[in-house]
């Protein structure tokens, strides 16, 4: 086995110097009835060849975004990343190490990491961030339960522009815990009555700009209402772009930001993993979930850096952790600070306008298709549509055509007739004009 | 300079004091500081080059970000310098032995890194229509396929996220059989030795924690665990207990446990985290275990990354398998179906509910499977016996010298040693490990378990050569005896050898710098100005 230093005569002298006849001496203390005997029934070792071709079959069956024309977002981008960015996550320092609990031998970890919370802050213009969470669904779920802990209140208010699946966390976890949730319904062009849903038992109002649906949010009057009842307001984002271009939550009165950071220095990955963005204000961060990094000195006087603030965490504070969170999502934080320093405030602006300005072009090709509707007046990279029919036949016939289009809502809203015609696209700088013309072409055979 | 034959100096100190110039950089050689990027970059620069072309009329309805973000950009080769030497301060398995126990560190094969890269696994997005992922599904459900067998269960629920979301999910689940049954138990009960995340899962779902005491050979007291089901009949939800234990020992009596557990009404909750000694030696499965998440970034391979992504699916038993989460794969006659929403479901499939967005951490799975296809059914056992074997090794090693805490019987992947050893020698554990830091090693895990008075966990994984662990105890024993000859500086002012010497935690954590902020601009007095 490649994988396995020690030889057979390795073996037997160990087992020798430890004393015991054979390697089952050392599993005694599994019981006899219950100790496995033979082997797993799977299939033996393999070669590195062997392995490559059997996972490289399987992946060979899929459409991969960068083989076709591509307008998927919906929580998840197809951006282009610098090849830098891989390279430098594949050193082996960073790759192998693990959480940086020994400081002085850890310090390349993290200073990143500060690097990270520093960019995020930033971007969010919110006074701290922490080093990363699973990712922003997840994030979500517990600002959520972040928010019922600094207001001592538990019922949270979730905009119906809230991605579904994020709704369906943060409603699972309230469920559990026995917080109240109010889930409005679907909002796809951002004009819902929330601020009259906010009251003195409000813990938390969780609004999404932009929307699941594309749309652009004012959060100042939910800020506002919100904190006249004490409560506080999560604003969530899954395209972290956006940033470059619009109005950050922290300027707008938000108490804690949390977002999906994929777009920067990630791959799609079908989905994980991916990087949770997590910020807030000063007042409340012995409060927040997850690691911290914080600067300090070492015996010398030089500037170093340590995990900080760890009594809120679970291997001190065991059931009284302010989360059971043990890990962040490192290496995709490493990939997120290495691409955010290769843009810095110039590239990420010029990225988000690139991105707002390929999606201002598609939306006008799109729009002028017979019998489809945009449903947004103001937007970033993303933007829903109502086709005249159902719109999860449209894609798979786009699919068919070498296409792949966007997400119809009733794959994550199933059975809601509303709901049933309208698909979210989205379009990044990977999309070129020939991309946008053909997407357009077809959608007018598909619909005629 | 005489040197032995496995090519280190014979005694401390042999490898010669010479004259150690202060550097006007700060710079040791290859050491190299590296300020922030906030500090070398620059507002004008930006390493990629991006083309705006002719863009249109903006709609953004005056939600246009008016303030500057901020952020200084770096060219290209000025990033790649920052963070090679970034990285050059870290320690890394690549580069030594990484003893951390409990946390498994072990060799990660570049080969899972190729095949998480192939565009159709990592360049696939988890809302694009079904039908043009097929490969990523069958992908799923093998390596689903690959942890069901290895365990001996016959449901997993992959999505979540990393160990401790997968004990969220595991508890969830049992939560919602309760629920379903019309029961409310409310205790949840949690041996001392616990990983501090068992408590904290537990209570963040509102249970009452409840502590069973270990017996003095570190495994969980039956009679103690009898008493406490008795004192709160009928209001047990379950147990959640790590086997093999974080003493490294297996625990004995985990089938009565089991059933005392599930006589009681309640479920066991099995921490996964240790499941690397016993792959191909006992399934959970056959042990009465209901739920039991695997860390695939510790038994699998998948990398640590600097402390994550983690990958933590759990396995289920028949009992909690109907209520595990969306989304999940169904095997029909068709194929493969993704069942992502609750309208999707059949009969008899309950979800409770939803962990995360989209798939889980597919890129974790490709690496996993992987490495369980490499290793198969022969290489995974193999690689449990080796790991068993190693730590075994280290302990015959040490163990005149050290403390162990339990006597001198096998361990399991990990050797637990308390700090009774050090006693009358001014060295702490934390001293002790630090030291290990200038002779190369990262330490093991310490303090914890918290059963255990100064614990060192020590797990050297299947991943280590005889000479590596030769190399090993050698030094670990030359340690002990430097500090039993009352050596002190070496331990107390230890490291000194390392990027940074030892680190003000408690100044970090009093007034905490959690970003960069830009320095005020140095205060010019008329004086001076003059």
């Amino acid at each position: 086995m490649r994988y396995l230093p020690l030889t057979d005569t390795d073996r037997g002298d160990m087992l020798a110097r430890i004393g015991v006849n054979s390697i089952d001496d050392l599993f005694t203390d599994i019981p006899e009835d219950v100790r496995f005997k033979g082997l797993l029934d799977l299939p033996k070792r393999a070669s590195e060849m062997e392995v490559e071709r059997k996972l490289s079959a399987m992946a060979a069956k899929n459409t991969s975004a960068g083989s076709v024309p591509f307008f998927v977002g919906a929580g998840a981008y197809k951006h282009h990343v610098p090849a830098t960015v891989d390279h430098l996550i594949q050193r082996s320092e960073f790759l192998t190490s693990y959480t940086p609990y020994q400081p002085e031998i850890a310090h390349g970890t993290l200073q990143y990491q500060f690097e990270f919370q520093t960019q995020v802050a930033k971007l969010t213009a919110m006074d701290v961030a922490n080093a990363s969470m699973y990712d922003g669904s997840t994030g979500t779920g517990e600002a959520v339960l972040m928010a019922h802990r600094v207001t001592k209140k538990n019922k949270a208010v979730l905009s119906g522009g809230l991605h579904p699946q994020y709704r369906e966390v943060v409603e699972g976890l309230s469920n559990m815990a026995g917080d109240q949730v109010i889930s409005l319904p679907a909002d796809p062009t951002g004009t819902e009555d929330i601020l009259s849903q906010i009251d003195d038992e409000t813990s938390c109002v969780v609004v999404q700009s932009p929307s699941f649906y594309g749309q652009l949010i004012d959060l100042k009057p939910i800020a506002e209402k919100a904190h006249q009842h004490k409560a506080l307001l999560i604003a969530v984002f899954t395209e972290v772009v956006s940033l470059g271009l619009i109005e950050p939550p922290g300027t707008q009165g938000a108490d804690i930001v949390v977002g999906e950071g994929q777009s920067i220095g990630n791959g799609l990955n079908y989905g994980g993993p991916y990087v949770g963005l997590f910020a807030t204000r000063q007042k409340y961060v012995r409060q927040m979930p997850g690691r911290l990094c914080g600067e300090t000195v070492d015996a010398e006087g030089k500037r170093g850096f340590v995990l900080t603030l760890s009594t809120r965490e679970q291997h001190i504070r065991r059931d009284k952790a302010t989360s059971n969170i043990c890990t962040n999502s490192g290496l995709c934080c490493l990939a997120f600070t290495i691409h955010m320093s290769l843009l810095g405030q110039k590239g990420m602006t010029k990225l988000a306008r690139i991105n707002h300005g390929n999606a201002v072009k598609l939306k006008q090709q799109l729009g002028a298709v017979p019998g489809v509707d945009v449903l947004n007046s103001a937007y970033f990279n993303e933007f829903t549509l109502r086709l005249p029919k159902a719109a999860d036949g449209v894609v798979e016939a786009l699919a068919a055509k070498g296409i792949l289009a966007g997400l119809p809502v009733s794959r994550l809203e199933p059975g809601k007739a509303d709901l049933e015609n309208l698909l979210v696209v989205a379009s990044t700088e990977v999309n070129t004009d020939e991309d946008r013309a053909a997407f357009a072409d077809a959608l007018k055979e598909v619909l005629a | 300079m005489s040197m032995n034959t496995q090519g280190r100096p014979t005694a401390a100190g042999d490898a010669g004091e010479s004259f150690r110039p202060k550097t006007f950089t700060g710079n040791r050689g290859l050491d190299m500081e590296e300020p922030l990027i906030f500090e070398v970059g620059s507002l004008e620069n930006c390493g990629v080059d991006l083309d705006e072309g002719d863009l249109p009329e903006f709609e953004l309805g005056g939600h246009a970000r008016r303030a500057e973000i901020g952020l200084p950009g770096l060219a290209e080769p000025e990033a790649m310098r920052h963070y090679v030497r970034l990285s050059r301060n870290n320690y890394a398995i690549d580069a030594g032995l990484y003893p951390l126990g409990s946390c498994t560190m072990k060799h990660n094969p570049r080969l899972n890194e190729k095949m998480a890269r192939l565009p159709g696994f990592a360049d696939v997005h988890p809302l694009q229509p079904v039908s043009s992922v097929p490969g990523a599904i069958e992908l799923i459900d093998e390596l689903a396929h690959w942890l069901m067998v290895s365990t001996g269960t016959h449901a997993v629920a992959m999505s979540p996220k990393a160990g401790a979301h997968g004990e969220l999910c595991g508890m969830m689940a049992i939560k919602a059989a309760h629920t379903a049954a019309g029961r409310s138990p409310e205790i949840v009960l949690v041996p001392e030795s616990a990983h501090g995340t068992n408590p904290a899962t537990a209570a963040l779902l509102g249970y009452k924690v409840v502590s069973i005491d270990a017996k003095d050979d570190g495994t969980v007291d039956l009679e103690a665990l009898k008493t406490t089901i008795a004192e709160h009949t009928g209001n047990i939800a379950g147990i959640m207990l790590t086997n093999p234990n974080t003493c490294g020992l297996f625990e004995r009596d985990i089938k009565e446990i089991a059933d005392r557990i599930h006589e009681a009404g309640g479920f066991f909750y099995c921490d996964g985290a240790n499941f690397n000694a016993i792959v191909g030696k006992a399934r959970p499965g056959d042990l009465g275990v209901d739920a039991m998440h695997i860390n695939l970034h510790k038994t699998f391979s998948t990398p640590h990354g600097g402390g994550g992504p983690g990958s933590g699916p759990v396995v289920l038993s028949d009992k909690l398998a109907p209520f595990a989460p969306l989304p999940f794969i169904r095997k029909t006659d068709d194929g493969l179906e993704l069942v992502e929403t609750e309208a999707a479901t059949n009969d008899g499939e309950q979800p409770f509910g939803r962990m995360t967005a989209f798939q889980g951490q597919m890129g974790m799975y490709v690496r996993a499977l992987s490495y369980m296809m490499s290793h198969g059914s022969d290489g995974l056992r193999q690689a449990s016996e080796d790991a068993v074997l190693n730590a075994n090794y280290v302990r015959v090693g040490l163990q005149d010298l050290m403390s162990l805490p339990f006597g001198e019987r096998p361990c399991m992947h990990e050797v637990l040693f308390d700090d009774s050893f050090l006693k009358d020698t001014c060295v702490t554990t934390l001293d002790f490990a630090k030291a290990m830091i200038d002779e190369g090693y990262h330490p093991m895990t310490m303090y914890f378990p918290l059963v255990v008075h100064g614990a060192m966990l020590i797990e050297p994984t299947e991943s280590e050569s005889r000479a590596s662990l030769d190399l090993f105890v050698a030094t670990m024993r030359d340690l002990v005896m430097s500090a039993k000859r009352g050596e002190t500086q070496r331990f107390s002012g230890a490291p000194y050898l390392a990027p940074r010497r030892r680190l003000d935690e408690t100044g970090a954590a009093r007034k905490p710098v959690l970003k960069w902020t830009e320095p005020e601009p140095a205060q010019v007095t008329p004086e001076a100005a003059e």
